[in-house]
């Protein structure tokens, strides 16, 4: 929980056990201990990241005998694009098919004061006794429409409690490179007359997405024309990801083809190889975020870093890659 | 022209806004009102009389009898309205969401006394608009909301001629922050959004009859001359859309009609006596100039800001309007501004404000579509208000300057009214017993035959709503009725787009010790503001999170309407370090601890509370034993001090050292 000590001294053997326990609960799929997980892996104090490594070594592959069976789908689109009430749909749909979901729903901060006002997007319609659905928000720090520091960690952590696992993000543009990195499916939501989705297809400036949604499928004409626009541009790319129209306001509809969608394309994954790129990209990035342009150069650059961690062992988390890429560092220097 | 008119004009109706605990004892206070010369009702209903919940719904608990009466089927309306000569009575109903059902409430109430709707006088406020940007009592998504507010005012046309049907409402855009440009606009442009939606369903040739039969009902701050300009800027707005946009040619229908209450907003919990002179002041904007003055006035009373005033209190203000009209010359003159350079000038500004104001609406899409945009607008105008009154550039007297006092005899004895806190279990065995005691078959096919119109969207609702009132239904059955036909809805919060200003001082100070903190915690610092319960005054709620932001929070804000379950478990699940509860409806007594045992059941029992609101003085003790931290009322209207506060409680709790 939040906790009365949250702050004070930390590290040792009882630290790194508790930390460790909450992962094993994670991986005997108790839901609750996601609140305390989060809490953990949102802390940035260099005391605390032993326990970060000990916690997500319990829900590595290693650990779990394979790939977490989750489905990590990104939700991403514009403000106003309908993504929270999309969601709440899609929820309500894969509670009531028996799936738990985790929700990590990204926000902006605010770049003077640090600030972020997290949840105010209509807030995804909850029952509170329900523990099979959890949402948290995550504040973006630094980084303007990407992931918060710790998103793909979390959402590492909860693929290995949740069978589907959200990572929401406000964005349009490139800024959804992120997410694709850290989910096996990304839908970007867009709603109908937004022509600067279609010109950043168009123009390659924006990597097509896994699955197109088209939101206020209730203003007929409007959102029927901007179906046919994507798919048309779509087929000009030579791409056949597929574009689905939802009605998220009542009466709801499309949420079923929708979810159909996402599970398509998840079935189509080799997903094996598809995580283990993701730990490494996010792998990478929190090495960045900790030793900066100059740690890269001491790796020989982004690209050498890559092949660096393509010969790495599939199986190591984010903690285990990062050390490997600081002792490589250390070795080069 | 002659300087004195040939006879004293006949006053204007007064009200007092009043309505608490049962139908029953409603029903003696509105007695006791009109033998004290009041001359119309004006019912306060609760709040789950208001956002459609039985007493025995989870929601509204803490809430029934509060800020107003409980109507929950005809039997409470007979009850509130027993003895009151309905064939000659003027009713004002505070109501919206669910307008249709009070009005049909009160039509089958006057049809079983014998009375025939056609000879109903009175008032719904019936604006859906205002709700969803500060009031916060909607029910039901936009669209049906629209058509709820056309099918009143296309069916009360025909049948309830004498009933204005909708009272435009700018009254809480003024209590939310408005300025008067912006109280103009919206509410001008709220009247459109209705005035569209009714014309197809009545016809062109009605649109004269239904142009007259709207009103509006407005608020009067304590700049009364500008508000007064404000009036006369909006009679001039209405004649003119009225001729222009609708084609009225009778000059008897486009003429601007108004009630009013005045300003609550700028009532002080400091020094309240000082109140009885702002209400006073406020009451002249509105009764001044004779071109521009009200049709029915009701005075909020001067302890507003303490918790809800005795009949002793709302006598008082009854009083000051009688003395306004009786004793003084007022009435006795033609408008006092015509010709007046300083007066039409004002105007002007406004219409050109108001004008500019209108068309960035008409930008948007309209009122309905606009809601996202009003609602930002309103949010930024408050937060510049509260800057202004902490900067001192704004005075309150008594509150940041002149604040040094003698102690009141008036709040002795606490000065205000504490509701019963038995009246809900009694309401709800109440409901029990109605609900064994009516033909059930009549009550489902009722329900059926409302679902089927409500599914229907080219009926009008009201021959069914009036049925199902007539059938022994409840409030609450009404309400599920549409919510499962029409789904429900949240509307915006407003706090996303508030500008954050170039900072002051504290808020850069505030700011580094929020980083000190959090670097100590490891992540972000996390607050929680939450809104339990029905009510749906957020201006506090909104601010604090805006300015906690500002302050370099991390600020979970989910809106209002949330039960204390919910609130837990958002808190639990988002990790905060601490809860701030705003509660200004009194439900706090319940509500509160309530929010204390879910945290404890959801794990989330260390996490500290703080509490902001309209606490009275004898709560503040009961709720810090049951473990709030903290408690925050009107006079504490320094947020970066609230904030400061805050930071020093969620540092002492982890045990987080104090700077050095």
């Amino acid at each position: 929980m939040s906790g009365g000590d949250e702050a004070r001294p930390q590290g040792g053997d009882g630290a790194l056990a508790a930390a460790a326990a909450l992962g094993a609960r994670l991986r005997a799929r108790d839901l609750g201990a996601a609140p305390a997980a989060l809490n953990l892996l949102e802390n940035r104090s260099p005391a605390r990241r032993g326990e970060i490594a000990a916690l997500l070594a319990e829900v590595a592959p290693g650990r779990l005998g394979g790939e977490a069976p989750a489905h990590v789908v990104g939700v991403t689109g514009p403000p106003g694009a309908g993504k929270s009430t999309l969601l709440s749909a899609l929820a309500r749909l894969w509670r009531k098919r028996g799936r738990t979901v985790g929700v990590l729903a990204v926000d902006p901060s605010s770049k003077r004061s640090g600030g972020a006002l997290l949840g105010d997007r209509a807030r995804i319609d909850a029952d509170p006794a329900d523990r099979g659905l959890f949402i948290r928000s995550m504040a973006a720090g630094e980084r303007l429409g990407g992931l918060a520091p710790a998103t793909r960690a979390a959402a590492q952590a909860l693929a290995a409690a949740f069978d589907v696992v959200v990572i929401e993000t406000v964005g349009v543009g490139q800024s959804e490179t992120e997410v694709a990195e850290a989910a096996d499916t990304v839908a970007v939501v867009v709603q109908p007359g937004s022509g600067d989705v279609l010109q950043f297809l168009k123009a390659g400036i924006m990597e097509v997405p896994d699955v197109l949604v088209v939101t206020k499928a209730d203003l007929g004409t409007v959102a029927q024309r901007a179906v046919r626009d994507l798919r048309a541009a779509l087929r000009s790319l030579g791409d056949g990801a597929p574009v689905v129209a939802v009605s998220s306001i009542h009466p709801v509809a499309g949420i079923e083809e929708l979810a159909g969608a996402l599970d398509a394309h998840r079935a189509g994954l080799d997903l094996a190889a598809a995580r283990t790129h993701a730990r490494r990209l996010g792998a990478l990035a929190d090495y960045v975020s900790e030793h900066g342009e100059r740690g890269l150069r001491a790796l020989g650059g982004r690209r050498a870093a890559e092949r660096f961690l393509e010969r790495q062992d599939a199986a190591l988390e984010g903690p285990a890659l990062v050390r490997a890429l600081e002792v490589r560092a250390a070795e080069r220097a | 022209m002659s300087h004195r008119l040939p006879e004293r004009d006949k006053p204007w109706m007064m009200r007092t806004y009043a309505g608490h605990s049962t139908a029953a004892r409603s029903n003696a206070l509105y007695r006791g009102n009109l033998a004290k010369g009041q001359t119309g009702l004006s019912i306060a209903f609760d709040l789950p009389t208001q956002t459609g919940y039985d007493p025995d719904h989870e929601l509204a608990r803490g809430e029934v009898g509060k800020v107003g009466v409980p109507v929950a089927h005809k039997g409470d309306m007979h009850a509130l309205l027993d003895g009151i000569p309905l064939d000659r009575m003027n009713t004002s109903m505070t109501i919206n969401a669910t307008a249709a059902w009070l009005l049909a409430l009160y039509i089958v109430c006057a049809e079983e006394n014998g009375i025939d709707a056609s000879v109903l006088q009175g008032t719904t406020q019936n604006d859906i608009i205002k709700e969803y940007l500060s009031r916060g009592t909607y029910a039901f998504p936009p669209g049906p909301s629209m058509r709820l507010i056309a099918d009143t005012v296309a069916y009360t046309v025909e049948h309830v001629p004498k009933w204005n049907p909708v009272n435009i409402c700018s009254y809480h855009l003024q209590e939310a922050g408005a300025t008067p440009v912006q109280e103009i606009a919206y509410a001008m442009s709220t009247a459109i959004a209705v005035l569209d939606e009714v014309r197809p369903r009545v016809g062109e040739e009605r649109m004269g009859a239904v142009f007259a039969r709207i009103s509006f009902f407005v608020n009067a701050g304590v700049r009364f001359v500008e508000e007064h300009a404000k009036l006369r800027a909006m009679a001039l707005l209405w004649e003119q859309l009225g001729r222009e946009r609708y084609g009225v040619v009778d000059e008897r229908h486009v003429r601007f009609r108004y009630g009013v209450q005045v300003n609550s907003l700028g009532l002080t919990e400091s020094q309240p006596e000082n109140n009885v002179q702002r209400i006073v002041l406020e009451a002249l904007a509105v009764t001044l100039g004779r071109n521009a003055r009200a049709r029915a006035i009701q005075l909020p009373a001067w302890n507003e800001a303490l918790g809800l005033p005795r009949p002793w209190d709302q006598q008082w203000s009854l009083r000051i309007q009688q003395v306004l009209a009786y004793e003084t010359d007022l009435l006795e003159y033609p408008d006092l501004f015509e010709g007046s350079h300083v007066m039409d000038a004002l105007v002007e500004e406004l219409l050109a404000g108001a004008r500019a104001e209108m068309a960035r609406v008409e930008e948007h899409g309209g009122a309905v579509e606009a809601v996202p945009y009003m609602k930002a607008a309103l949010v930024e105008s408050h937060r510049e208000r509260i800057a202004r009154i902490e900067s001192g550039e704004q005075v309150l007297v008594g509150v940041n300057r002149f604040v040094e006092t003698e102690p009141s005899p008036l709040t002795e004895d606490g000065g205000i009214l504490v509701v019963d806190q038995a009246v809900e279990a009694e309401q709800v065995a109440a409901l029990g017993a109605w609900r064994a005691g009516r033909d059930a078959s009549a009550v489902r096919h009722a329900l059926e035959e409302l679902a089927r119109v409500a599914g229907s969207p080219d009926e009008n609702v009201m021959p069914a709503t009036i049925a199902a009132a007539r059938a022994g239904v409840t409030t609450g059955e009404w309400a599920q009725c549409l919510r499962d036909a029409f789904g429900s809805y949240r509307a915006p919060t407003g706090v996303g787009e508030a500008a954050a200003p170039p900072s002051t001082e504290e808020v850069v100070e505030l700011r580094d010790e929020v980083a000190r903190v959090a670097e100590q915690l490891g992540r972000g610092f996390r607050i929680l503001v939450g809104k339990p319960g029905l009510d749906g005054h957020s201006n506090g709620a909104e601010q604090i999170a805006v300015r906690a932001r500002d302050a370099g929070m991390e600020v979970v804000y989910e809106g209002i309407r949330l039960t204390p379950a919910q609130i837990a478990r958002s808190a639990v699940d988002e990790g905060v370090h601490v809860i701030g509860l705003s509660i200004l409806s009194g439900s706090h007594r319940e509500l509160i601890p309530d929010v204390l045992d879910a945290l404890r059941g959801a794990g989330g029992g260390e996490i500290p509370v703080v509490v902001g609101g309209i606490i009275p003085e004898a709560d503040v003790a009961p709720l810090r034993a049951a473990g709030v931290a903290a408690v925050y009322t009107p006079k504490d209207f320094e947020l970066t001090r609230i904030l400061r506060d805050v930071v020093a409680l969620v540092a002492e709790r982890n045990g987080i050292a104090a700077a050095a």
